[in-house]
């Protein structure tokens, strides 16, 4: 192909096997993750008698329902059912699988990234929709459903349509206490759910660049809330000194091969975009959700909105969002009291967020109980080492073992009916976190402001006079 | 409604019961029900249990790929969904799973609700020509041609592609070869 080329030009066609008349494309994986929830998908080979045709690019992880309080009882039969059934396929097909007992599980989103596994200019795929995550990477990545997880497991290929490519170029500085979260939860306030419906959204300019590799993750996660199929930063020197050394990443004369490679995976500068965004990064305050959808989000310094000044199809949606999470149109979202929080995901479970969570949680308390589940069992005890834990338990928060835990409440960690949690994780929807709960999606550094405090609140005063 | 998210379509505790034994009574089981688990008598689908068409909002589908979003709207008994957009993941789940998602406009999703108002109406969708017709109206909706011929034909993708074996075997070779760190470092250094 001539002329200029997107980032996602260059990764499409190298992973391009043919291209259907129809424009379909078959594509190459080079890295499937799967997690308990693969069952349909192994159920599926299983009915054809077919073997995972690549057991050495599929690796197995226990995250959606590993259990964060590990000694606290029993199992629950079916949870327990759910992790046995990914270990037998594991073992039945020769699938390398980090199992709760591993030094290195997680949740399948920080350890991809954790162990080496991600790579620039690799296409990645897993049975999850937060698999937009490894993108920060400069990768191919997308979720997807069980029965294209059985088709990666028996073919190691998928079947897909080229997205378009869209760009959002964040210039200028993070405010103080202002972090990739609230990046993502500005654009996609801005743009809506479907704001970026089926794109591939490449993040680039000077605020996204001064993000470490962990929160050009937590940007690049939040994509699949805007709508977006995947989403995607160049990658650069910040990504190479965060892969070297890693576990499963190149190393000597490969190391060299692939760095020079991977400088070459970058948007020309006059490629095109079927859609280009600007967000200017000194206009964006900590922002929290208000409602159950994660484009209902403002500022935390701002009113929470009358659903009679929205337009049409937006006031009934806001009417009903306020109705369940039991908020009054024309109040201030500060102030508004929390239940509890929470502390975790493959959004924002990684060390960087735990240090920013902890920068103001240090010599508080907490008015109200929360859990802390660190992104992975690395996480954790690098935490431990710098004493991050004991800084929550300190701080009268409970300290969990590594997992989904109560992002999606599918391990038995759940918020009550009617309770509002503060919470770090992605989806404010409905019900997510429990029946009946109510979650505001915010920073973990937000979340700590939320605990302190017992109730929403700007951090950015909870922070001064404290390094960060 | 806009929005539905697939954990409206089957909250996540559901996701560990087995297929065989049918998601269709998880289908949007929250909502259906008030918090003591009676079901609110007013909603559409407690009203109606035999639909096999849901016209529904805008970006339905959105968030978790759970394909059992998908399973619990078959197992239902619903053949096609008919809205503005839908959730991308969605979408692809739900023809691997002979769902239709008909694309219609904002305007036609909206006339076909109010032709529907409280009531369901016999309907006829013409797969190949691409109209969905009810009260004598016949409304136009978009679907990807690849989807299209996969819904008429039924084709399985797994199948399809290993048509393409060799084709498949030699990308691999060069790829691995071309593309640093395509195969992972601990793999190759193993014994």
């Amino acid at each position: 192909m001539s002329g200029p080329r997107t980032l996602l030009d260059r990764l499409w066609s190298a992973h391009e096997i043919r291209q259907r008349e129809d424009g379909t494309s078959l594509l190459w994986v080079d890295r499937h993750l799967v997690h308990e929830g693969s069952h349909h998908a192994f159920a599926k080979l299983a009915a054809r008698g077919m073997a995972v045709a690549e057991p050495g690019l599929t690796f197995a992880v226990v995250d959606h329902y590993a259990p964060t309080r590990r000694g606290a009882g029993p199992t629950d039969p079916d949870i327990g059912r759910m992790i046995s059934t990914l270990r037998d396929n594991a073992a039945r097909h020769g699938v390398k699988l980090f199992d709760l007992d591993d030094p290195e599980q997680g949740i399948v989103h920080v350890i991809g990234p954790e162990q080496g596994l991600t790579l620039p200019g690799l296409l990645i795929n897993c049975g999850d929709s937060h698999t937009s995550t490894h993108g920060a990477f400069g990768a191919l990545a997308f979720g997807i459903g069980a029965t294209e997880v059985a088709h990666v497991l028996a073919s190691q290929t998928i079947w897909q349509r080229k997205p378009a490519a869209m760009r959002i170029t964040v210039d200028g500085v993070l405010g103080p206490g202002v972090s990739a979260k609230d990046i993502a939860l500005n654009w996609i306030a801005a743009l809506g759910t479907g704001g970026a419906q089926g794109a591939a959204i490449e993040y680039t300019g000077s605020a996204v660049r001064a993000l470490s590799m962990e929160g050009r993750m937590t940007l690049c996660n939040l994509s699949i809330e805007g709508g977006a199929r995947m989403g995607m930063v160049a990658p650069d020197q910040v990504t190479f000194d965060y892969i070297a050394g890693r576990s499963y990443a190149p190393r000597g004369a490969t190391w060299d091969h692939a760095q020079a490679y991977w400088s070459g995976l970058r948007s020309d500068t006059d490629a095109e975009f079927a859609k280009d965004v600007s967000l200017p990064a000194g206009d964006i305050a900590p922002t929290v959700t208000w409602g159950t959808s994660p484009d209902q989000a403002l500022p935390v310094t701002a009113t929470i909105p009358d659903p009679d000044t929205l337009q049409a199809g937006g006031s009934e949606a806001a009417q009903q969002a306020l109705d369940y999470m039991g908020l009054r149109a024309g109040a201030a979202i500060a102030g508004t009291p929390v239940d509890q929080v929470f502390i975790g995901s493959c959004t924002n479970g990684r060390i960087e967020d735990l240090r920013a969570a902890a920068a103001v949680l240090a010599g508080r308390r907490a008015k109200v109980p929360g859990l802390v589940s660190p992104g992975s069992a690395q996480v954790k005890a690098r935490a431990e080492e710098e004493g991050l834990d004991r800084i929550f338990a300190d701080a009268g928060l409970e300290w969990a073992a590594a997992g989904c835990s109560m992002c999606v409440g599918m391990n038995g960690d759940t918020v009550a009916t009617g309770k509002r949690c503060a919470s770090s994780t992605n989806r404010n929807f409905r019900g997510r976190q429990g029946p009946g709960a109510r979650t505001h999606l915010m920073s973990p550094a937000m979340v700590a402001a939320a605990a302190v405090t017992g109730a929403i609140t700007d951090v950015r005063p909870l922070l001064r006079g404290r390094a960060v | 409604m806009d929005n539905l998210d697939t954990d409206q379509l089957i909250p996540a505790r559901f996701m560990s019961a087995p297929r065989a034994d049918g998601y269709g009574r998880f289908l949007m089981h929250d909502l259906r029900r008030d918090a003591q688990g009676a079901p609110h008598p007013d909603f559409p689908l407690n009203r109606h249990e035999d639909v096999c068409v849901l016209v529904v909002g805008r970006n339905f589908g959105s968030g978790s790929s759970r394909e059992a979003a998908v399973y619990a709207l078959v197992d239902a008994g619903i053949r096609a969904v008919v809205g503005p957009s839908f959730g991308d993941i969605f979408a692809a789940n739900a023809v691997n799973n002979g769902l239709l998602p008909g694309r219609v406009s904002e305007a036609e999703a909206q006339s076909l609700a109010e032709i529907l108002q409280d009531d369901p109406q016999p309907v006829d969708i013409d797969l190949s020509a691409g109209w969905i017709s009810l009260a004598g109206q016949r409304i136009p909706f978009q679907l990807d041609e690849s989807w299209r011929t996969k819904l008429i034909n039924g084709w399985d993708d797994i199948d399809l592609t290993l048509q393409h074996q060799s084709a498949i075997a030699s990308f691999r070779d060069a790829h691995v070869k071309s593309m640093p760190g395509a195969l992972p470092a601990k793999q190759i250094n193993a014994p």
